[in-house]
């Protein structure tokens, strides 16, 4: 079992949901990446997504598309997060994952990105421009650097799509909650719970939910559906806004469901 | 069936070589495939290839002429030159083509709504104007900047009865109304279909446009055997993503003597950085789903291009441009912008064609090329536009007296 799963697998066991927050690299400069990684460590997150800038994020809403161009304006780049993240690794407790869209990893070269990545000490990586019939380019370079390629499944996904997707994603499976970009949400669609079950039945690694979860009432009832959430554009918002109050009911809200489940 | 270059691609992956592929969203691929098999349906269907040709004749009023122009040919003293007429096309320009062949599609997938990009505006009035043939409900995408350059095209497309949205993010320019675009298309998968523009994006959108742009290359080479009894020595598009052009080249690829000249716009001068040529001076990348030469920084992001042609100015390159190139099967060169305003200006005068900007470099192209070659050697370019919507930004670089 990689670290990644097993950080999730070990939540999950003490009968509990996992969280994971998304971050925006660089969002306010580089200097930033490590106080928010520590800061979001120390709430007990499960893991830690860092989001790398890019000029085209075709997934993205319009929170995470102007943190990025925020970042961009910082001077952020894929390789000065690897290389921010390297120099304090060691205090890095609970998994990251890298989500990048693909041309700045094409641009990295592929072999030099996985090394970075272990250098870093980068446990998992989401693209979510590269769908599950071009991912095996990824897996072929980044597992043997300990990397989990991590794939998303959508509402649109058919049953036998989902089953071969969770087949191959590693660490997790990303099940996208709405058919969009990311960003918040008021409500979601009546066919979640049906579209969840059939997902965790065909899925042998955990299934975490994302995409529109904004609220810590959403952050319980789509974590019900799954393993856990991830939770973008809410901690994006609060952490440019400088209102780390926000971040920690959003946690402390994934904390109250584990009290449920476990009575 | 033999296996030629050109009915060996792209592969059943959507590749071209190394180049295209599908990288795009996970909540796209359903709609992907769903299109690809459609598509693959629909074409083997008679009552689909006989309405888009009932269409394609009397409303978009094809076939368009093979020119011969004398005048031009004269002047320059070198090869014959003929122009295909794609400018007489119904709204203007060869777009109307690909927006006819998938507004038809998207009916018969049973979808209500359109959604496209635009840059200059061509492919958004194609696309407004068959979704109110046909009936659909259509949104167009268009970069902020490019509102304000193409401001009558906007109208038009209002007219028309399409809800124009303005991107105010990235460059706002093309790339940034096609992330656009594609993000509404994410968001409405379930009853919109996207009419992408050029010979580009994911598969199967870079065959479906060169498949429905097909209809140029097959008249031209009925049209020169019929007035030449033989094929063109050479064959010049213009190519920004690259519709006309692979249009105009995929009846001709598998004829080894046909030589095939891809325009690029050069801008300022491909030394300046300032331009939109992603074959000459880009790298490999992908954007917008396809593997493909791009414009972009050391760091993989994608740099704005630049050109006098909206319609040219797209930061990356079709993946089957990509793949014709890397085989060596066409050639690609570039043409910058002063160079094209005075081929513009040419053809005005010897012809009394007012060219398109972005079919002005093909024209600025072929001067020169006309020029190296016999006077019984034939060329044929492809006049993808009309420059009816340029005037204005011509009249703001020559002044009110042209040279």
């Amino acid at each position: 079992m990689t670290t990644l799963q097993q950080a999730i697998e070990q939540v999950k066991i003490a009968g509990n949901k996992a969280f994971v927050p998304y971050i925006m690299a660089g969002d306010g400069g580089l200097s930033t990446i490590k106080p928010t990684i520590l800061k979001l460590q120390k709430l007990g997150v499960t893991a830690i997504e860092v989001g790398i800038p890019f000029t085209d994020p075709v997934a993205d809403g319009p929170t995470i598309e102007q943190a990025g161009e925020r970042a961009l304006a910082e001077g952020v780049t894929l390789r000065k997060v690897l290389e921010t993240l390297a120099v304090f690794r060691e205090e890095i407790t609970v998994p990251l994952v890298v989500m990048t869209y693909f041309n700045p990893v094409l641009a990295y070269g592929l072999v030099s990105f996985a090394e970075a990545c272990l250098a870093a000490g980068v446990k998992g990586l989401i693209v979510p421009d590269v769908p599950l019939e071009e991912s095996a380019i990824l897996r072929e370079k980044l597992n043997p650097h300990g990397v989990d390629i991590v794939q998303l499944v959508s509402l649109t996904s058919p049953p036998e799509r989902i089953a071969r997707i969770a087949t191959a994603s590693q660490g997790f499976v990303y099940a996208v909650t709405v058919n969009g970009i990311t960003g918040t949400r008021a409500s979601f669609a009546d066919d979640l719970a049906g579209h969840f079950a059939r997902l965790r039945e065909s899925s042998h690694i955990p299934v975490l939910v994302g995409f529109g979860i904004s609220t810590p009432e959403q952050v319980v009832s789509m974590g019900e559906l799954g393993d856990g959430v991830i939770v973008g554009s809410a901690i994006v918002t609060a952490l440019h806004e400088g209102d780390f109050g926000k971040v920690e009911a959003l946690v402390a809200a994934s904390k109250n469901m584990r009290e449920k489940s476990t009575l | 069936m033999t296996k030629t270059i050109a009915n060996s691609v792209p592969t059943k992956e959507g590749r071209y070589g190394k180049f295209g592929g599908q990288f795009v969203p996970e909540t796209l691929m359903t709609a992907l495939l769903e299109l690809e098999l459609a598509y693959d349906e629909a074409m083997a269907d008679k009552v689909f290839s006989d309405e888009l040709a009932y269409y394609l004749k009397e409303y978009v009023g094809r076939e368009t002429p093979l020119y011969f122009a004398e005048n031009l040919t004269k002047v320059l003293g070198g090869a014959k030159i003929y122009l295909k007429r794609e400018d007489l096309n119904h709204t203007g320009a060869h777009k109307i083509n690909n927006a006819i062949g998938q507004a038809l599609l998207a009916k018969r997938m049973g979808k209500k709504k359109i959604v496209a990009e635009t840059g200059a505006g061509q492919h958004g009035v194609a696309t407004a104007t068959a979704c109110a043939l046909l009936n659909l409900e259509c949104v167009v995408f268009m970069g902020a900047e490019d509102i304000k350059r193409q401001q009558l095209n906007v109208f038009r497309m209002e007219l028309l009865g399409t809800k124009v949205e303005s991107v105010e993010t990235g460059s706002k320019t093309l790339k940034d109304a096609v992330n656009a675009a594609l993000r509404y298309w994410v968001t409405n998968v379930e009853d919109t279909h996207y009419i992408l523009g050029s010979a580009l994006g994911p598969h199967p959108f870079p065959k479906i446009v060169r498949d429905f742009q097909r209809v140029i290359g097959n008249e031209t080479r009925a049209q020169i055997l019929d007035k030449e009894g033989r094929l063109p020595d050479a064959v010049v598009a213009c190519i920004g993503g690259g519709s006309n052009a692979i249009g105009m080249f995929h009846p001709f690829v598998d004829d080894d003597k046909v030589a095939l000249y891809g325009v690029e716009a050069a801008g300022n001068g491909i030394e300046t950085g300032e331009h939109a040529a992603a074959i000459a001076g880009g790298q490999l990348g992908v954007l917008h789903g396809a593997y493909m030469y791009l414009l972009q920084d050391e760091d993989g992001f994608i740099q704005e291009a630049h050109s006098i042609s909206a319609g040219l100015d797209y930061p990356g390159k079709g993946p089957e441009h990509c793949y014709l190139h890397d085989i060596g099967r066409a050639k690609f060169d570039s043409i910058t912008d002063s160079e094209a305003l005075e081929g513009l200006q040419l053809l005005c005068r010897t012809e009394g064609i007012l060219p398109a900007l972005e079919s002005s470099h093909a024209i600025a192209y072929t001067t020169k090329l006309a020029k190296t070659m016999r006077v019984d050697d034939i060329i044929v370019v492809c006049l993808s536009g009309r420059g009816d919507k340029d005037v204005h930004t011509v009249n703001a670089v020559l002044g009110g007296g042209v040279s």
